[in-house]
């Protein structure tokens, strides 16, 4: 764990960069610090490591008041990485990465060796690992950083915007594979962004740092969205916080219809009579196709021959109340489709299950703000 | 041209104590040493300075105050305080001569490293000796090699006034020459001092390849 114990730094020319902050970065878990540009994420974040030291409070990793440690013995205990990756232009990808195996003595073929799997570990092809810095992407050059950062197995790692000089894209992918990293490696994270919606992905609990290096909330994303502590927090927060909410709503317990679903299959003349206005067709292996229209069936043949609306479908079980709200606004039904893991269908959620599941959540958000 | 062929095909001009090999190694000895010394003190110190930071305002001044001593006028004073006999006298100029450009392209080469760079390898946990070594220094070392190459074609070149005071080296032919009106031998020094310099230049193109990363190397030629 770490603790920020009433820290405080000042700069050299009067600035208060962080002020009073108390802070605990739980073991295992992804803490972010977010906040407008100059909040002082980086100064908190470099404390950590002694890249700077604290004019007043302490810093703890696990107990122990960082400046008891020697710098540099401290900082190859913890993995750092920074927004322009900061490679070493001379030096091979593997190499780069081997660096703080290499400084912990270890020998040559074994600081290889981890390198290697490392770069597999972030996704990298192996073939790269021969390749310098300038010969590769950005997004490359970042998972490079990341390799390097945990190539020695330090338990902390710190990331300061790591991801916010690449495109949209690869961004979305960088943040998937760290939290895919961090299932498998479990280590305590410290990650600075000022983006929150990365907060809010990434984030097991969120601090939103306000200008002047003073904290204005520490909670987990959907208590943030829920129930921002004040104006300064909610306006950061951006617009659509009531959807992006959701995400954290678990879709697990809505209730499906399994009556509204027919086969391809099907004569037209057995649902001719359904009550419900739409019905969704599968095909033989429970696979949806789309939706029907039962007022505008034709006179004879299978529901095989009918031209199907478009659908959306939720993965019950995994996506949240976004991903099912999502799915109806895919299709004119207005309803949603559920599968399971494998992508069969499971039933219908009704537009007025999902209104009765929407009113819930936003009823859960209690002293909330409009 | 025939000039030329005529200082340059006298078999005489070949050997003895007064022929061109003779004069030629005399020349390289001074220009070695010189560079070599001056390496010594400024590369260290342009390193020093770059990597602290400290001490960067007054030396560089100096540096540069160094660059408008005249070398002839140098020499000249020391051999009339020391008066001849050794190679010292020349060696000082010389030396004077090729600090500034390799200590102020190392110091460059070493302040121009990129900030980010510097920060990662703090970041990592090296020290401040390892950042400067494994980092700093062949990150920097195109800038540096500039200024040692710039500084060894400065001494070849003006290694030639070590034969105004009466020592060896190519300087001689052109001082000889001038002397007795031998326009061959003057000319033929001159164009064995432009070869020297161009071989120089040549050797130094070599070294970069070989002692530069590629990944360095590489980059600048991307930009
Ligand atoms: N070395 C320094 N000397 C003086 N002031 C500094 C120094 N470094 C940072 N500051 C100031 O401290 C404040 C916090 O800076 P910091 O870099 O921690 O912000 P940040 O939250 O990381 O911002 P950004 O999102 O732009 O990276 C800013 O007002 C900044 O100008
Ligand atoms: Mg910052």
């Amino acid at each position: 764990m770490i603790t920020f114990d009433g820290v405080t730094k000042r700069y050299a020319d009067g600035t208060v960069a962080v002020d009073d902050l108390s802070l605990e970065a739980p073991t295992g878990e992804i803490t972010v610090l977010v906040g407008p540009s100059g909040c002082g994420k980086t100064t908190s974040l470099r404390m950590i490591n002694r890249m700077i030291d604290a004019t007043e409070g302490r810093v703890l990793i696990d107990g122990v008041d960082v400046r008891t440690v020697d710098p540099p013995t401290l900082r190859r205990g913890i993995g750092y990485v920074i927004q322009q990756a900061g490679l070493f232009p001379h030096r091979k990808i593997v190499d780069n990465v081997a660096t703080v195996p290499h400084l912990l003595g270890w020998d040559r073929r074994k600081a290889r060796a981890r390198a290697m799997e490392l770069l597999e570990r972030v996704g990298l092809d192996p073939g790269l690992a021969g390749r310098y810095p300038f010969q590769l992407s950005g997004g490359q050059q970042q998972r490079v950083g990341v390799a390097r950062a945990l190539a020695a197995d330090p338990p902390v790692l710190l990331m300061d915007e790591p991801f916010s000089a690449v495109d949209p894209v690869v961004r979305a992918s960088l943040q998937e594979e760290l939290l895919r990293l961090q299932a498998e490696f479990t280590k305590t994270i410290v990650f600075v962004t000022h983006d929150i919606d990365e907060a809010v992905k990434l984030g097991d609990r969120v601090a939103v740092l306000r200008v002047g290096g003073r904290m204005a909330q520490l909670a987990d994303p959907a208590t943030l969205l829920a129930r921002p502590a004040d104006d300064f927090v909610a306006e950061f927060l951006g617009r659509d916080r009531g959807i992006r909410r959701l995400s954290f709503v678990s879709g697990e317990g809505l209730r499906l219809r399994t009556d509204l679903t027919a086969p391809a299959s099907a004569e037209v003349s057995s649902v001719r009579g359904t009550a419900a206005p739409w019905l969704a067709v599968v095909d033989a292996d429970d696979r949806p196709l789309g939706w029907v229209r039962v007022g505008e069936l034709p006179e004879s043949g299978t529901l095989a021959d009918v031209r199907l609306a478009p659908y959306g479908t939720f993965v019950r079980g995994r996506d949240s109340l976004r991903g099912a709200l999502d799915a109806t606004l895919l299709s004119p039904s207005g309803n949603a489709i559920a599968v399971d893991d494998s992508g069969r269908v499971r039933g219908v959620l009704t537009r007025e299950t999902l209104e009765e599941a929407l009113r819930q959540a936003a009823g859960g958000a209690g002293g909330a703000r409009a | 041209m025939n000039w030329l062929a005529e200082f340059f095909g006298d078999a005489a001009n070949w050997s003895g104590p007064d022929g061109i090999p003779v004069r030629l190694l005399e020349h390289l000895e001074f220009s070695a040493i010189s560079l070599l010394l001056a390496a010594l003190v400024a590369v260290p110190l342009g390193l020093g300075i770059g990597h602290t930071g400290r001490g960067a305002l007054p030396v560089l001044l100096s540096a540069n105050a160094a660059r408008a001593l005249p070398t002839l006028g140098l020499l000249v004073l020391i051999v009339l305080l020391m008066g001849v006999g050794t190679d010292v006298p020349v060696l000082i100029p010389l030396v004077a001569l090729a600090v500034p450009p390799i200590l102020v392209n190392t110091y460059e080469g070493i302040r121009g490293v990129d900030p980010d760079l510097r920060d990662a390898a703090y970041g990592m946990g090296l020290r401040g000796r390892q950042v400067l070594g494994r980092v700093l220094v062949p990150v920097a070392l195109p800038l540096i090699l500039l200024g040692l190459r710039v500084a060894a074609i400065q001494v070849v070149s003006t290694a030639t006034v070590a034969a105004y005071v009466g020592l060896g080296g190519l300087g001689r032919f052109i001082v000889d020459g001038l002397a007795t009106k031998d326009f061959p031998r003057t000319l033929g020094g001159a164009v064995l001092v432009a070869l020297l310099a161009l071989a120089v230049q040549l050797v130094f193109t070599l070294v970069q390849r070989l002692v530069v990363s590629p990944g360095v190397s590489g980059s600048r030629a991307v930009r």
